[in-house]
């Protein structure tokens, strides 16, 4: 729990009015000594030596030395400041991307990624606003942190979700030996010996590190944002998919209605992930295999953060066509103009008018004429300030792993305790921290469950 | 009739109300104690035993504090043993075979000379209250004794009804009366309670045991204490011994087990977990082929042997039957057969931190009452609602303990906070801070609010500070202190399994390679440390404390971080249906709860920080 603290801590926000621009703000009392780590100014004076209120021009550098972004950095020194601690604000120009690793730098150097609505807690606590500004702008912060929660448990589905409750369960499994036989140490239970215990803790490191860094294979990132592709049957929807993907997964044929089941690929644009899902063409179903499909295409177009509608340019729009461009909120979709390399009888002016130019793009997913623009638009959308929902999503892959990477650590402690052949406490301290840490994101949290575990498991009662 | 006034009414005088009416009446309030039989004052109705793991930390925080059973433990004891002796000194716990009528005679004798302490049989039928407030009690004679304040500590006695085979009736425990009207006065009140369930096996005669066939479980010799303000002795050793159940005793309960009152339904309230009765136990662990039988000593002078794992309330006829079929107990004759109690207890939740009522001021309620089960919760609950009768009385803020500074606060947070489905027992896994609450240093973590409240002499505290002074100056002197790195600490080294150093270094350097003992060392390097310490107590806290720092100090990351929220108060009164934001669920509860501090909202089960955020914000408001 994360209450009041006066730990440092950022998060990325915007300033209404001033797209493109994204700013990390830093409060705390390390807020000037962590941007100082990242921070190189042009005028060369350091940052705690700036008078409040006021901006440098500069750059954000990483590890490596290497320049990360453009930025303006203002300081706000307190207790003249929103939180009333010190506040310092690095905007970026790099947009979303840029944005995003410089709070990265921020939280490897010491900041700690804010809880919801905590600048505005902090701000009320220290006496900086009054109650009925603060309960507006938790207001808003309820709103979307309910919206968050629910993108990130609809996120976290299927796989990743699966391997952290399982190793959840093992870690909650271990915890009871280890219980047992301290509180219980009375009774005579067959506790499992210590070394099968610690080999035990060493599989569940293994995987949850596997988890974090196999990011290319993956794994972390099926909480990636989803860019379904829809359309009527044969418009070439499959051939897209292997295009951008530049595999050959998708069964690509003449017949109309080839694809049934969802496929799904992951493709990382500018370092983040993104979900492309094949989808079965929306047309009326002539069995019910093909009508789970075409149920199955309608709601991805529902849960996408981005849909892509495929049209094929060399035919004439029909009545399919128009139906699915009447279900897809043309506020987050892209139209797709597909094998523009035969022929391309749709008239585009008229499409052009009435959706605007930016969601058009031309392709041959045949012959991989357009990809690159296409990937283009998809960029520019997820970097678009006004979707709260690819924020959101990008902010709380950040928290998982952070999570994620403080519970390797804390199962790297208990394995060292226990090859030290330390008694069971110890390495029961960092486990019971991973294993809730665990449930902090995959959204489960029960306080009995080790007692229960133990009167479960053992023959308790001497 | 007012034919008398006291400040406080204690109503039981079992483990709870001991420690409740001592601290009200060392504190100077007249306090009278009503108990049902006065024969029966400080009993230990089931296992003859105080301590074990997560109850000895109780026990000691209590004592730190003042408390008394600590003390009368040590007069009492026959046998001591070092539980977790392997582990580390968080969760290592002394326990104590105890001499029952020894005990009870024991805290007899000090309630009834404890000046403005009065005891007195009488069972309460009637509580007082008039404008949310109590006023009083009455006995079944009629007579009403008036009170500033009432503490209930009324153990299984409320609608107490005995379940033994196929017959049952009412009764406290065994043999005693229950209190059958105290419930509905109670009720009435506005208060609600539900009913839980305890059982208890039988007690054999020591003399038809053959203790031959069985393996001896003799106590240890070593010094050790109860109480702080005790020096540490060598205790008695009269030995346990230990048998077990074989495939002949389950077979037979397994075919009789029509008989059992679980199956009957006779018995459908919860019971505790933590000792389940042999008939659960053959019906649950069907391959198991056998349990243990722990044969405990009842006391010094009495023959009756308490059978730890034999708990049953199966018919007396058929419980002597199981006995026999155990190996050494062939001929054992049951002198009462075990049973089960089943009895009216508080929901918890009605309470504030302080142990009083939310909703009737001046009444309290500890111990058993509370739906917890053992000895040393219930005596840890009568303490803390005794001084806080006390505090109240002379209009002081209440003691509140927390759960990082102590085990009591874990028991009391978690009696208000959880919902209980079952009677509720201290394990260490409660804590969060586990290796912080250890027993050896509860002395130093909470004597200050023993002596603030008025409960430890000021030798007593001094004793306490200057502990902790030399603790500190240790530590400091021996992050200071170089050993050399010649070829004798080298060899020193080796011989321990240690890897040589190649600098000189500090001796706290040293202490910290778990191989190394501060003991030994001291033994080794006389001059080198060239400190003396008389106190071998301090040895081990500074071992500790320099040993395990890395986790202590996490903890205490994690505890200041609980602090800043704990240290918001909510009005008892705060209206949470007025505020925004949070959901109906969350307002229903927190409106049912009543939480006193906006970190006690945030262990409330369903609340979210979403919703701590919002209710943060509302309680500045005020
Ligand atoms: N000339 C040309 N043909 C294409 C293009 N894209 C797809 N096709 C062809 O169109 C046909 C259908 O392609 P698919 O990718 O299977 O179409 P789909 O939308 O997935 O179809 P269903 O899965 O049946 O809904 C195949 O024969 C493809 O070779 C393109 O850009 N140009
Ligand atoms: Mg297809």
């Amino acid at each position: 729990m994360n209450m009041i603290n006066n730990d440092t801590i950022c998060a990325i926000g915007t300033r209404t009015g001033e797209s493109a621009i994204g700013i990390v703000r830093l409060s705390g009392n390390d807020a000037i000594k962590i941007s100082e780590k990242i921070f190189i100014s042009n005028n060369g004076k350091p940052i705690k030596e700036m008078a409040s209120y006021t901006m440098a021009y500069g750059y954000v550098i990483d590890e490596r030395k290497e320049i990360v972004d453009q930025v303006i950095i203002s300081v706000m020194k307190s207790p003249k400041s929103y939180t009333r601690e010190d506040i310092v604000e690095i905007n970026c120009h790099g947009g979303i991307i840029a944005t995003k690793k410089v709070m990265n730098l921020c939280i490897s150097n010491g900041a700690r990624l804010s809880d919801p609505g905590e600048f505005t807690r902090r701000a009320f606590i220290n006496g900086r606003i009054d109650l009925t500004q603060a309960e507006a702008v938790i207001e808003i912060i309820r709103a979307k942190t309910e919206q968050s929660l629910k993108i990130a448990a609809n996120n976290i589905k299927g796989n990743i979700k699966n391997k952290l409750e399982n190793q959840r369960k093992e870690l909650l499994e271990i915890l009871i030996e280890l219980e047992a036989s301290i509180d219980f140490i009375e009774e005579d239970l067959e506790i499992a010996p210590y070394e099968d215990l610690e080999k035990r803790v060493q599989i569940v490191y293994k995987e949850i590190k596997e988890l974090v860094n196999d990011e290319k294979k993956g794994e972390l990132v099926k909480n990636g944002i989803k860019v379904a592709i829809v359309g009527k049957p044969n418009v070439g929807k499959s051939s897209l998919l292997n295009a951008i993907s530049k595999k050959e997964k998708a069964i690509v044929t003449h017949i109309p209605g080839t694809t049934r089941d969802a496929i799904e690929e992951i493709i990382y644009l500018e370092g983040i992930p993104v979900i492309f899902i094949d989808t079965a063409g929306i047309r009326k179903a002539k069995n019910l295999i093909e009508k789970i499909g075409v149920k199955n295409s309608l709601r991805f177009i529902e849960e996408a953060e981005i849909p892509v509608i495929v049209i094929d340019a060399s035919a004439p729009l029909d009545k399919y066509d128009e139906e699915i461009l009447i279900k897809v909120n043309l506020n987050k979709a892209i139209i797709c103009f597909n094998k523009i390399d035969i022929a391309n009888v749709i008239n585009k002016n008229d499409f052009k008018k009435k959706f605007g130019e930016n969601i058009i793009v031309e392709i041959s997913a045949k012959k991989g004429i357009g990809i690159k623009e296409l990937e283009g638009k998809i960029i520019k959308k997820m970097g678009s300030e006004n979707d709260f929902d690819i924020q959101d999503k990008i902010i709380i892959n950040i928290r998982h792993k952070r999570i994620l990477v403080e519970v390797i650590s804390c199962l790297k402690n208990s394995i060292k305790a226990m090859k030290n052949k330390m008694s069971e406490e110890f390495p029961s301290a960092d486990l019971k921290l991973a294993y809730n840490l665990i449930g902090e994101i995959t959204g489960e949290s029960a306080t009995d469950e080790i007692i229960n575990g133990i009167f479960e498991k053992f023959c308790i009662g001497k | 009739m007012k034919i008398d006034a006291f400040d406080v009414i204690v109503i039981g005088a079992g483990h709870a109300g001991c420690e409740a009416s001592l601290a009200c009446a060392r504190l100077g309030f007249k306090t009278l104690v009503l108990t049902i039989n006065l024969d029966k004052v400080a009993l230990m109705p089931c296992n003859p035993a105080i301590g074990g793991v997560g109850k000895t930390q109780l026990v000691l925080e209590l004592d730190a504090m003042g408390g008394q059973m600590g003390k009368t433990a040590n007069e009492a004891a026959i046998q001591v043993r070092m539980l977790n002796r392997s582990k580390g000194p968080a969760v290592r716990a002394l326990r104590a075979q105890i001499d029952k009528k020894g005990y009870e005679s024991a805290m007899k004798r000090t309630l009834e000379n404890t000046e403005n302490l009065t005891l007195r049989q009488g069972t309460v039928d009637r509580i007082l209250v008039d404008n949310g407030r109590i006023q009083g009690v009455s006995i079944e004679s009629g007579v009403t004794f008036y009170s500033e304040s009432v503490i209930v500590a009324a153990g299984t006695f409320l609608r107490g009804r005995i379940i033994l085979g196929s017959s049952e009736y009412h009764a406290g425990r065994m043999g005693e009366y229950p209190s059958m009207y105290l419930t509905d006065s109670i009720l009435k009140a506005g208060l609600v309670m539900d009913r839980f369930q305890t059982a208890t096996p039988p007690r054999i005669d020591k003399r038809t045991i053959d203790f031959s066939k069985m393996a001896v479980q003799p106590g240890e010799d070593i010094p050790a204490s109860f109480s702080f303000w005790n020096s540490d002795k060598i205790f008695p050793n009269i030995p346990s011994y230990l048998t077990y159940t074989n495939d002949k005793t389950h077979e037979l309960i397994r075919n009789n087990i029509s008989l059992s009152p679980i199956k009957s339904g006779m018995v459908t309230t919860h019971g505790p977990r933590h000792c389940p009765s042999i008939d659960r136990k053959v019906i649950n662990y069907e391959n198991k082929s056998r349990h243990p039988v722990f044969i405990e000593p009842e006391g010094k002078y009495s023959n009756e042997s308490y059978l730890q794992g034999l708990t049953t309330s199966m018919p007396a006829f058929f419980q002597q039957l199981i006995v026999n079929t155990v190996v050494g107990l062939e001929n054992a004759r049951i002198m009462r057969p075990g049973y089960a109690v089943e009895y009216d207890y508080l929901l918890p939740n009605q309470l504030k931190h302080s142990l009083e009522c939310k909703t009737v001021a001046n009444l309290f309620f500890a111990g058993q009452v509370n739906g917890t089960s053992g000895y040393e919760e219930a005596a840890a609950q009568g303490f803390i609602a005794g001084v806080n009768t006390a505090l109240k009385l002379s209009g002081k803020e209440p003691l509140i303990l927390k759960r990082s500074n102590s085990y009591i606060g874990v028991l009391i947070d978690d009696l208000i906070n959880k919902e209980l489905s079952e009677p509720y027992r201290m394990y260490t896994s409660r804590s969060e801070y586990r290796l912080s609450l250890r027993p050896e240093n509860a002395d130093l973590r909470l004597s200050f609010f023993g002596y603030s409240a008025g409960l430890l002499k000021e030798e007593q505290y001094s004793k306490v500070l200057d502990k902790n002074l030399q603790i500190e100056n240790l530590l400091h002197d021996l992050s200071k202190k170089v050993i050399n790195a010649n070829d004798e600490t080298n060899k020193y080294l080796a011989k321990l399994g240690s890897s040589p150093v190649e600098n000189s270094t500090t001796i706290y350097k040293l202490l910290q390679r778990p191989e190394i003992k501060f003991s030994a060392l001291v033994k080794t390097f006389p001059d080198i440390l060239g400190i003396s310490i008389s106190d071998s107590k301090v040895l081990e806290q500074v071992e500790t404390y320099i040993k395990y720092k890395g986790y202590i100090d996490r903890e205490l990351i994690g505890i200041k971080k609980l602090e800043n929220v704990e240290n918001i108060a909510i009005d008892i009164n705060f209206d949470y249906f007025k505020i925004n934001g949070i959901t109906f669920e969350a307002r229903e509860k927190l409106s049912r709860i009543k939480p006193e501090t906006l970190g006690q909202a945030s262990r409330i089960a369903g609340i979210s920080p979403a919703d701590i955020s919002i209710l943060m914000v509302a309680i500045k408001q005020g």
